[in-house]
């Protein structure tokens, strides 16, 4: 039998194509709206996905991964994707969520809330993804630490052991900031509210926890002010292009993102998760590594490449990525997820060069396809999204009675 | 008596907080963490046509004497998240959180509430709020390190900051125009920088500009320092003066602390929170208000409220004996043995209001419990939805209110019977509107909007 894969969509923007906005279905005057948004996951969860990713930043955006750029003929300008994925979730009832955290500058107390708050609006289809800010500009927004840009190039200089201190200490952070996270959605137990009329208790506080985190960055006492949310603790996830981020996505996420450029390339990334995964003693634990994707999609493959071609054209220069670029159908799509699936990753990221088109060739020509090989799901079999990930509700870790699932 | 246009009543819905208002007991009492909640009590506020919900927020669970507080209703939901999501089962209700000022960020809180702007269309609004403890801090990477006299300063400094957040971007900033393939109007569209003792910050802010341009100021704070702070910078203050001559002083004193900063009486509208009791008769709600106040101040209630103001351990004290005989005990901050309630429900004056307490109890012949029944948080409108809404419209043509922020005792449908019985009257009288004429909170509030000053108030 064919394991089925697992999908998300990545959502940026007007897509991950720079020129995309232009585009003759683009509604670039919309970004901010709600109905874009609603829109767009709809679409998703029409197509059954298992989630969508929302991006997101402390800063406007910018052609250089590292360094602010004044262009004005780009997309510039966003939405807390957390918010953008509460106002979604009261009107989609499958499909995960997963926003984007900036963990460097912002409180893990805050965000556990909101995450916590996100999986009670959605009903049990809340994660997200966490993200390492390593930009000047960034951290200049907030005053409260100096940061020296990373790079002043594109490529980062791995055998640069300053490089690699400081990457190190931003990740042992973010490995901080994901344990408060998820202590605090333990804080309190499943059964924590008795409204018991006769003591006249509402909660029986001895199932609160203090989580009292101690880390170099920070220490958080807890509880949470939010109650468990209802997946118990809500997928996290994390992107990673190197080792030190393949070991926070060992130690600490669910669903580990990254950017293989050939099966042989994921089969040795997925090794290093999973060796990085048994070191930190989660050998038994379900942890997805979805390949990225940017895909550029059309009926023919002529139509595909002419596509991008205009595209790039209109963007002055040729299209890069981080992650591996698909131009072509999705028949030809198909093939490559299932040959890279081979190679063991458990599903992809797909980013769309233009919303909504190369969403809808998702949704209407890729899903089909994988279906008709059984490659996909036919309707969505959980209405949670640890559900459609094949992960069990969780124990909490404070809890000292056997807890119901 | 001249003509006087008559003042529209501002009405707004509080969700139940976390306080004994709430009687979780009642079998009609739903979940209050569940968002279906949420959903049904905004859909009735925006049924009764009222101008916005409101949230209160509070970043530690209260403990009392090194305990959980366990009596009342525990836990909430993170205030941006909630608010956005309705938006998404709303059309024209008002969002309005309380966001502290102390424990987080301009950049971050400003994009926080741009974006609940835009993705209710021009419906957000913030309750700034500025608790600074150190029991609070003990949640955050920045502690809770400010001194208390800092705290209006710091939230002066941290609203001016999100102003200029939020101005960074003008109207006309985001073309995004195809043709041209001029996205950005301005290349420098964002750019901000602010460097004093709280904030040293600069670089460009990531939200265009919201629908409301700002969103709705509220402030909630009864100092000197904060009456300022609302004079000078707020859209709308929460008081807890409901009574009317107590509403008509802090009214009159705040209203004229106006001029001073260039501001005109109607500029700010003062809104404090009410409770309410129906009955058929006004004897009827009279007794049934008696009861809900039973309910609320339980036995075990009663003694964590009067430990609360002698600052000790009242454990074995008799709920239905007099009070203590002793004094309170005094004590720092840190020590007091209720910690995380909003500072301005912590006594200021023990030996004096313990003083208050004895004199009355003795002079009504008042149990512990009765006493505690009659001090705290009496309902504001008790009586027939004829009688309420008569009181509530002379109390707003007086001048003792501008409307007022409803608290039901029931969540999630406390708040029906008032918008059933209790609106139609308020609109029959000519003083709610009958159907939203605008679209943002700034309409249902008659605010003018900051890019479009000389568009007035039109109600008021
Ligand atoms: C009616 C009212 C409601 C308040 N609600 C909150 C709240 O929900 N959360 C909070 O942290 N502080 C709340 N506060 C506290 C105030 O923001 C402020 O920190 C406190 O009143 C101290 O300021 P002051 O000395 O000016 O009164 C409230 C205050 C008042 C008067």
């Amino acid at each position: 039998m064919t394991e089925h894969l697992h999908l998300a969509v990545a959502l940026d923007g007007a897509g991950w194509h720079p020129a995309a906005w232009r585009e003759d279905d683009a509604r670039p005057a919309d970004l901010l709206r709600p109905s874009y948004w609603v829109d767009l996951v709809q679409e998703a969860e029409r197509g059954l996905l298992d989630l969508v990713t929302i991006e997101d930043a402390l800063r406007l955006q910018s052609e250089d991964p590292f360094v602010p750029d004044e262009r004005t003929d780009r997309v510039r300008g966003r939405l807390d994707a957390t918010l953008i994925a509460a106002r979604v979730a009261p009107v989609t009832s499958n499909i995960g969520l997963v926003p984007t955290a900036v963990v460097t500058h912002t409180e893990p107390f805050h965000l556990s809330k909101a995450i916590a708050t996100l999986d009670y609006a959605a009903t049990g289809r809340a994660g997200v993804r966490v993200q390492v800010s390593g930009r000047a500009d960034e951290a200049a927004h907030f005053g409260r630490r100096q940061l020296e840009p990373l790079s002043s190039t594109r490529e980062l200089d791995w055998s640069d052991p300053e490089l690699r201190r400081r990457v190190t200490e931003a990740f042992d952070e973010a490995a901080d900031y994901v344990e408060v996270l998820r202590r605090l959605w333990d804080s309190w137990e499943d059964d924590a509210e008795i409204r018991d009329a006769a003591t006249g208790r509402f909660i029986d506080n001895t199932k609160l926890h203090y989580i009292d985190f101690e880390g170099r960055h920070f220490s958080v006492k807890g509880p949470s002010i939010t109650p468990r949310p209802p997946q118990g603790q809500p997928v996290v996830a994390a992107l990673g292009h190197a080792d030190i981020p393949y070991r926070l996505i060992a130690t600490s996420a669910d669903l580990g993102f990254v950017t293989p450029h050939s099966a042989a390339d994921a089969a040795d990334i997925v090794g290093r998760i999973r060796t990085a995964q048994a070191a930190a003693g989660r050998a038994e634990e379900t942890v997805h590594v979805f390949g990225d994707l940017l895909v550029v999609l059309d009926d023919t493959d002529e139509a595909a490449h002419a596509r991008k071609r205009r595209l790039d054209e209109r963007a002055g220069a040729e299209l890069t990525s981080d992650a591996e670029i698909f131009v072509g159908t999705p028949a030809g799509l198909a093939d490559l997820l299932q040959e890279w699936q081979a190679a063991g990753l458990t599903g992809y990221r797909l980013r769309p060069a233009a919303l909504p088109h190369d969403l809808v060739r998702i949704t209407e020509g890729l899903v089909p396809e994988l279906q008709r090989r059984g490659a996909f799901r036919t309707s969505y079999a959980t209405d949670t999204l640890r559900g459609h990930l094949g992960l069990s509700r969780p124990a909490n870790r404070y809890a000292t009675t056997a807890q119901s699932a | 008596m001249t003509s006087k246009p008559l003042k529209q009543v501002h009405l707004a819905a509080h969700f139940p907080g976390v306080n004994n208002t709430t009687v979780w007991s009642d079998p009609a009492s739903g979940s209050h963490i569940e968002f279906e909640s949420f959903k049904r009590f905004a859909q009735s506020a925006e049924r009764g046509r009222f101008d916005f919900l409101f949230l209160a927020e509070g970043l530690r669970l209260r403990e009392q004497g090194g305990q959980i507080y366990d009596l009342d209703v525990v836990g909430r939901p993170d205030t941006f998240t909630v608010l956005t999501a309705l938006a998404a089962v709303t059309e024209h209700l008002g969002l309005t959180g309380t966001i502290n000022s102390t424990f987080n960020e301009p950049y971050e809180v400003a994009r926080q509430f741009a974006s609940l702007d835009h993705l209710s269309e021009g419906r957000a609004a913030w309750n700034v709020v500025t608790s600074w403890d150190a029991f609070t801090g003990e949640n955050f990477r920045r502690g809770g390190y400010l001194p208390q006299d800092q705290r209006y300063e710091r939230a002066q400094t941290f609203l001016d900051t999100a102003f200029e957040l939020w101005d960074s971007w003008g109207p006309e900033d985001v073309l995004a125009d195809k043709d041209s393939g001029r996205f950005l109007g301005s290349a420098s569209a964002g750019t901000f920088g602010h460097h004093d003792g709280h904030f040293d910050i600069e670089g460009r802010f990531n939200v265009p500009r919201s629908p409301q341009g700002r969103p709705v100021i509220f402030q909630a704070g009864e100092s000197e320092q904060g009456r300022e702070f609302a004079a000078a910078s707020a859209d709308a203050i929460f008081s807890r003066y409901s009574q009317y001559d107590e509403g008509r002083v802090f009214y009159d004193d705040v209203k004229g602390r106006l001029a001073k900063y260039g501001r005109s009486r109607d500029e700010l509208l003062i809104l404090p929170a009410a409770t309410f009791v129906l009955g058929d008769t006004d004897e009827e709600a009279a007794e049934a208000a008696r009861e809900i106040r039973f309910q609320q101040v339980s036995p075990a209630t009663a003694i964590k409220f009067l430990e609360q103001l002698w600052n000790t351990d009242l454990s074995t004290h008799d709920p239905d004996g007099p009070l203590p005989s002793f004094d309170p005990v005094e004590s720092d901050v840190d020590g007091l043995i209720s910690q995380g309630r909003a500072s301005v429900r912590q006594h200021r004056d023990r030996l004096d209001a313990a003083a208050k307490w004895r004199a009355k109890a003795e002079a009504e012949g008042l149990t512990t419990r009765e006493l505690i029944v009659e001090v705290t948080g009496r309902q504001a409108f008790v009586g027939t939805p004829q009688t309420i809404a008569e009181t509530i419209n002379r109390f707003v043509q007086d001048d003792v209110a501008d409307g007022f922020i409803l608290v039901p005792h029931i969540t999630p449908s406390g708040l029906d019977p008032f918008v059933d019985k209790v609106v139609p009257i308020l609109q029959e009288l000519g003083v709610h509107r009958t159907e939203y004429d605008g679209s943002t909170l700034r309409d249902n509030l008659g605010l003018a909007h900051p890019d479009r000053p000389e568009a007035k108030r039109v109600s008021a």
